[in-house]
């Protein structure tokens, strides 16, 4: 073969790898090209587990499956984001087409590596107006960049649970409102026994399951990121001043060695034996699935909840809370990319798929249309958590390019000041944003 | 000139004959060995997370890990503790329960069994029994010891704690380096201790002179294993860290893995978390190729040491 020959093979090889490669990688097409009229099989991978849930979701993928002949769904549950990263990574016919996970903490990474395809070009052709059909947090919390990567299938909000019969006991009329009632509310509720505790009126530590720094930083409306996208924690003093207060909160329940060592008596979050459904913990941080769990536990008190007090000095805007939620997405390395979103559309903007779903998970609907359905069913204990959702000054915590590393270096820090290791909270959070910095620099 | 080509010819074909008969382990070695390692050497050099094509980026991962990457020193001390202690603990419980047993002349097999049964219980499973044997506030541990007025230690909650009570749940599962043991010291010629006893030797002079240098080779073989093992741990300190955080699983929440205060965290955690929930390929790349490194250290040192173990038997 002569040279020249040899070489426009070489190049030929090459370029047939490289587009093997992007095909492999789901990078390249903008667009999807399949017919969504055509007969098609999708594989849609969730996270959900528990008999209830599967069920619920079975029976939102029966009703699409009704409305839409041709598209036949197979549905693999209970899977991680681990799991999903995987198969996306590796690809081919077995990886899922559409997705959802729990953790919001991942849209950074899924839509900064495009591990999904950017759903806005889909919403536009289909005439849908996301900022009409979702809240304005939620869309937040599902795109990077303008890269809407993932939308909102139903989400939770977060706000206080408690012992209604134990708060009458201790002659607490009401949940308190402002930070300093809480404390004084957690002491009162708070029974000490010996070294430990016959109960405690709040498990405040970090290691509390939902009680994490992001959840309580919420309440004094922090601002994450400076406009040029660098970290601000030093910058705003909502950062410092939940930190402290926290810290303050920790030493008046009796310290932080006691009262990790009191939290290590207690079981799986997800079980009946929740310390707050046996009465340990008066008062807990949870989402709007807990007061029903409890109630499916069987617990002999009366159960109340609230929106999570906020600092003193924002009194005005109690009822505010932390939101986050399920995302949904389409695999960037899926073939069936206009048939995915048939499925995606339907399952997170159908008002009445929404609201079915809702009703038998109890979570919270994300859609506007949903929200404000005559058919949602709302008990007493989840209409305070509709109205979290709804109060202006909710927020959620930014998508990044390192998903949700940020959260964790910042975890870290708080875990740091509560157990008493920091002497000087705004230097340590200065030093907490060079890492946060330095670890998005990297991401991107 | 006229007889060296067929010579060569000979030869060539001796060479042909050669690898052929070495090409499976060649084959092998270029696959799972040679590949991973330089393919590994690659991307530590490049950003890649799988979809986005691998990124020549210099030193970047290499200086991250070493500067900026506040989890490497916490896994790198952790992981040298525990190839240092727990190594030297398992290896020296393992030989005293097997010296024992050797020792006892009734029910040996129930003692045998006794300690042999928990090797066989997985990983997960041992430790979830230990963090629930050792809950500093419920555990029947602390309650022992509170109630014959010893203090009761935070085990897997305190981080002073935490490698020492992961120390205990390996020496828990020594059950594999007992039977080794036990093989070995019934090897040992009888005729030996008889006349070192005539000569006067008591039981440490016997022990010294006579059963070390004879099992010398399989302690040897117990402490490689046993630094390959620490140098791979990872599910054991994960799920310890994770239990004893409160982190079962739930609404999304991440965990990162250490508790209490990154002193369960290890490199392979490290490799695994960079890795395949970060995904930052390059940068896990480096920590592995850390840990590779760190095991040929360990290699050298330990069989620069076999040599004068194995002149002491002889």
């Amino acid at each position: 073969m002569p040279r020249t020959g040899r070489l426009t093979t070489a190049t030929a090889v090459l370029a047939a790898i490289s587009a093997l490669a992007t095909a492999c990688t789901g990078q390249g097409a903008d667009t999807a090209s399949d017919d969504p009229k055509a007969d098609v099989t999708l594989n849609f991978w969730h996270g959900w587990s528990a008999p209830s849930e599967t069920k619920a979701i079975e029976e939102n993928i029966a009703r699409f499956e009704k409305a839409h002949p041709n598209i036949k769904v197979k549905v693999t549950g209970n899977m991680t984001d681990d799991k999903v990263n995987q198969a996306l990574r590796a690809g081919g016919d077995k990886a899922p087409d559409v997705v959802s996970s729990f953790t919001t903490d991942s849209v950074g990474t899924f839509c900064n590596s495009h591990a999904f395809a950017d759903l806005n070009p889909f919403l536009a052709k289909s005439g849908v107006d996301k900022t009409k059909v979702f809240p304005k947090t939620l869309l937040e919390y599902t795109q990077f960049e303008g890269n809407q990567c993932t939308l909102p299938l139903l989400h939770d909000a977060y706000g206080l649970v408690y012992n209604k019969t134990a708060f009458a006991a201790a002659g607490i009329t009401e949940p308190p409102k402002t930070w300093s009632q809480f404390a004084e509310v957690a002491q009162k509720l708070t029974k000490p026994q010996g070294d430990s505790y016959e109960q405690v009126g709040l498990m405040p530590t970090f290691h509390g399951y939902e009680t994490t720094p992001m959840r309580l930083a919420a309440q004094w409306s922090p601002t994450y990121f400076t406009p040029d996208g660098k970290s601000a924690l030093a910058a705003d003093p909502a950062f410092a001043k939940m930190l402290t207060a926290q810290k303050d909160l920790v030493a008046k329940l009796g310290g932080y060695e006691k009262l990790e060592r009191f939290r290590n008596t207690f079981g799986d979050e997800w079980s009946a034996e929740h310390p707050f459904h046996t009465g340990r913990v008066v008062m807990q941080i949870d989402g709007e699935w807990r007061a029903p769990m409890a109630k499916e536990a069987g617990v002999s008190f009366e159960i109340g909840t609230a929106p999570l007090p906020v600092p003193d000095e924002q009194a005005d805007d109690y009822g505010k809370g932390y939101l986050s939620g399920t995302i949904m997405g389409i695999a960037a390395g899926s073939k069936k990319q206009n048939a995915a979103w048939e499925l995606v559309k339907y399952m997170t903007t159908d008002t009445g798929a929404v609201v079915a779903f809702a009703n038998a998970i109890h979570n919270i609907p994300s859609t506007f249309g949903a929200l404000d359905s005559p058919d949602l069913q709302v008990t007493p204990e989840f209409k305070t958590f509709l109205d979290i959702a709804r109060h202006p000054k909710s927020s959620t915590t930014p998508a990044k390019a390192d998903g949700g590393t940020y959260q964790l270096t910042f975890t870290d820090f708080a875990y740091a000041v509560e157990k008493g290791d920091v002497g000087d909270v705004p230097a340590g959070l200065a030093k907490t944003d060079q890492q946060i910095d330095t670890d998005i620099a990297k991401a991107k | 000139m006229t007889g060296a080509h067929p010579l060569r010819a000979k030869r060539r074909r001796s060479a042909l004959r050669t690898t052929a008969f070495l090409s499976p382990w060649l084959i092998g070695f270029a696959v799972f060995f040679l590949y991973p390692l330089l393919s590994t050497l690659y991307f530590s050099f490049t950003r890649y997370d799988g979809f986005r094509q691998p990124a020549f980026n210099g030193l970047d991962n290499w200086s991250y890990v070493f500067t900026d990457y506040p989890l490497f020193w916490p896994a790198m001390r952790n992981t040298l503790w525990l190839v240092l202690v727990m190594v030297t603990c398992r290896v020296a419980f393992g030989l005293g329960i097997g010296l024992l047993i050797t020792k006892i002349k009734t029910g040996v097999g129930i003692f045998r069994t006794l300690f042999y049964l928990p090797y066989l219980a997985p990983p997960v499973a041992a430790t979830l029994a230990f963090v629930f044997l050792l809950n500093p506030g419920t555990g029947p541990v602390n309650t022992l010891l509170d109630a014959v007025g010893l203090p009761t230690p935070g085990w897997f909650t305190d981080a002073d704690w935490s490698k020492p009570a992961l120390t205990a749940l390996a020496l828990w599962g020594v059950g594999d380096l007992m039977v080794i043991f036990m093989a070995a010291l019934l090897d040992v010629p009888k005729e030996q201790y008889e006349a070192a006893e005539l000569d006067g030797a008591g039981a440490w002079a016997r022990f010294r002179h006579i059963t070390l240098p004879n099992i010398s080779p399989i302690i040897m073989f117990a402490v490689v294993t046993g630094v390959i093992q620490a140098m791979q741990y990872y599910a054991q300190p994960l799920v310890a860290g994770k239990v004893a955080a409160g982190v079962i699983g739930g609404s999304g929440q991440q965990f990162e893995p250490g508790y209490p205060d990154k002193s369960t965290l290890t490199l392979p955690q490290l490799v695994y978390n960079l890795g395949f929930q970060r995904f930052d390929y390059g940068t896990a790349c480096v920590v592995a190729l850390v840990l590779f490194a760190l095991s040929m250290a360990f290699t050298a040192l330990l069989m620069r040491r076999r040599g004068g173990l194995i002149g002491a038997g002889e």
